[in-house]
């Protein structure tokens, strides 16, 4: 492991931090900041952030940001893109945001195989608003609106959206990580590098799913809260590179 | 250019990619589907972007998208469609990103029907979405004032970095007339944006966003957008006077029904009647100034519109107790003709 004492040049220094203690974005915009470094691209990326509690992202990210209507973010992505090509192109989504309010949004883009990366934050509850039901909330799951848990009878089945999306060809890339540890953000910064050499390449639309915390709302210490991402959550979403077309695309790129 | 003979949807793509709009984004609904099409067959050939969107809501967030790139941005729709486009048109007036808009308005409420109507006139020119702005609203006479208003749409979009609304109807979408089209832009003459995001090269970082949690800031920033507002209102109110010089009666009426009462005013002058017509192009800012004028010598005015009477209440605000105001609508998509207006001209002159 590469250990540098070196803030991120795309990350926002002296800025404090909206987020509650233990809260996994703060993990996820400082890789999505050191991959734009590593890869040097930050000076062309424009991230469209979601409405939910990564609304005020552009507090901390160092390089350009919209603002999104609440699930629109691809649309809005899709049309930077479209209009400026030059540009690097990122959607940062939660769940509700992106499997729920913006699911024909999220379908899509993907499915025009759009060359935007989407940052996909998976909690399962709606956060900013205080621990409603996500799309993505395990079955049994207690939340403000599924009191006694979730139950499929009445609130229906976690939603597999990445799943989903790694059936279409327009999706080159698509892969689900979990902050539950070091290892696990270790491999979530790979998987985000991944992702976005997709789009520097031309190759289409990838999206990382990231299983992270959110203490407050789940009512658990952090330590818990990682915890139960390594015992409960990554059993109903287990990680791992859900599809991966780019050997293939890159031949077929080539061929024509 | 010589002239060509196209229709009022055709003719509001052509206008806009002279104008230099090079991304179109919508999503199929009657009657404006030719203008989808125009934009399918055209837009790539000039080097732009054209995308059938999944809905009206990405339509409209991907016109967002790429307004704040700094590109000259439409997307268009009927009706039920700029409904949905709500949301986003009060984005982009918070964020104050340029884009025109076009609704080839018709019969409503719900999914009403295919035919011409005026029935968003409120929803044009109060904002339509939540939250407190408006925008500068273009409605066009015929389809060679399609072309003039279109173009001149992205030069007012631009300068006030506001969405702008063209307001047709089925009538006007579907009609065809010959149109002489304004010489084409050159892209690389245009200013450039300086508030466009670009990516932060070496430079600062920057950001559009619209939630402004403090409300003395959100206060401020609403008030920001009111003085953009009341120059807008200062420069660049439209509108046409016809027959107005010796009238006894004016009628007030904008597009489709403008083009109608001209007919009813040729018809009633042959009988004697002095009547004339002012004709609002832009309905936000509405002509008020010019009603008070007219109002101050001219006694009856009779507003007529392709709605239940909505139009009217700008036109009461103007004038006041100062004249007469009758109306007289046709809703749901039901066209009058020349004849049933002058009906009206006739009953409003002979009542005391």
């Amino acid at each position: 492991m590469n250990l540098k004492n070196k803030w991120p040049e795309y990350y926002k220094k002296d800025v404090i931090s909206h987020y509650c203690p233990g809260c996994g974005h703060g993990i996820a915009h400082r890789l999505v900041s050191e991959v734009l470094e590593d890869l040097d691209i930050g000076g062309k990326a424009v991230l469209v952030n979601p409405a939910g509690c990564a609304v005020l992202a552009y507090l901390y990210f160092d390089f350009d940001v919209l603002e999104s209507a609440h699930g629109r973010g691809t649309a809005m992505a899709t049309g930077i893109k479209r209009a400026n090509p030059d540009l690097f192109v990122i959607s940062y989504q939660g769940d509700g945001d992106l499997a729920a309010i913006g699911t024909a949004e999220t379908i899509h883009s993907a499915n025009r195989g759009e060359n935007i990366t989407v940052i996909f934050i998976n909690n399962a509850v709606y956060g900013m608003t205080g621990g409603q039901m996500a799309p993505t909330t395990l079955l049994g799951q207690k939340t403000t609106t599924s009191v006694a848990g979730r139950n499929p009878a009445f609130e229906g089945y976690p939603l597999h959206i990445t799943d989903l999306l790694a059936t279409l060809p327009g999706v080159v890339y698509a892969e689900r990580t979990a902050l539950d540890g070091p290892a696990g953000i270790v491999k979530t910064k790979k998987a985000i590098t991944n992702a976005f050499q997709s789009q520097i390449d031309g190759l289409g639309y990838s999206i990382i799913e990231i299983l992270s915390p959110c203490p407050t709302n789940w009512k658990k210490s952090p330590v818990d809260s990682f915890k139960w991402i390594k015992e409960e959550m990554t059993k109903e979403f287990p990680v791992g590179v859900l599809t991966d077309k780019r050997k293939k695309y890159k031949e077929e790129k080539i061929a024509v | 250019m010589d002239k060509v003979f196209i229709s009022g949807n055709d003719t509001f793509g052509e206008s806009a990619i002279r104008a230099g709009c090079r991304c179109y984004f919508g999503y199929p609904i009657t009657p404006q589907n030719e203008l989808g099409e125009y934009m399918a067959a055209h837009m790539r050939n000039a080097g732009g972007v054209f995308i059938q969107s999944e809905s009206e809501l990405a339509a409209i967030n991907m016109t967002i998208g790429a307004s704040c790139t700094g590109s000259r941005v439409m997307t268009s729709s009927s009706s039920p469609g700029i409904s949905l486009k709500q949301e986003g048109i009060s984005f982009l007036a918070a964020l104050e990103l340029p884009a025109v808009i076009v609704n080839v308005m018709r019969g409503g409420p719900g999914l009403g029907n295919i035919a011409p109507s005026q029935g968003d006139y409120f929803q044009s020119t109060r904002g339509g979405g939540h939250g407190d702005y408006r925008t500068p609203v273009f409605a066009p006479g015929t389809i060679q004032e399609i072309a003039d208003l279109t173009f001149h749409a992205f030069e007012v979009a631009d300068k006030y970095r506001t969405p702008v609304l063209l307001l047709g109807d089925g009538m006007m979408g579907q009609t065809k007339e010959p149109v002489v089209f304004p010489e084409p832009l050159n892209l690389k003459e245009m200013p450039e944006k300086e508030w466009a995001l670009k990516g932060r090269g070496k430079g600062k970082s920057r950001y559009m966003a619209s939630l402004i949690l403090d409300p003395v800031e959100e206060e401020r920033h609403n008030w920001k957008l009111v003085r953009k507002y009341k120059e807008i209102e200062k420069n660049e109110v439209m509108y046409e006077e016809y027959m107005t010089d010796d009238a006894d009666i004016v009628v007030v009426a904008y597009g489709t029904v403008a083009r109608i009462a001209k007919g009813a005013i040729k018809r009633v002058r042959t009988e004697g009647i002095k009547a004339g017509l002012l004709r609002p192009i832009t309905l936000w800012p509405f002509p008020k100034d010019i009603l008070v004028d007219l109002a101050s010598r001219i006694k009856k005015f009779i507003v007529f519109e392709m709605s239940t009477g909505q139009m009217v209440e700008d036109v009461q605000l103007a004038i006041g107790n100062k004249a007469h105001i009758a109306f007289h609508g046709r809703p749901g998509g039901v066209v009058p003709t020349p004849a049933e207006f002058a009906r009206y001209i006739n009953r409003e002159i002979s009542q005391k």
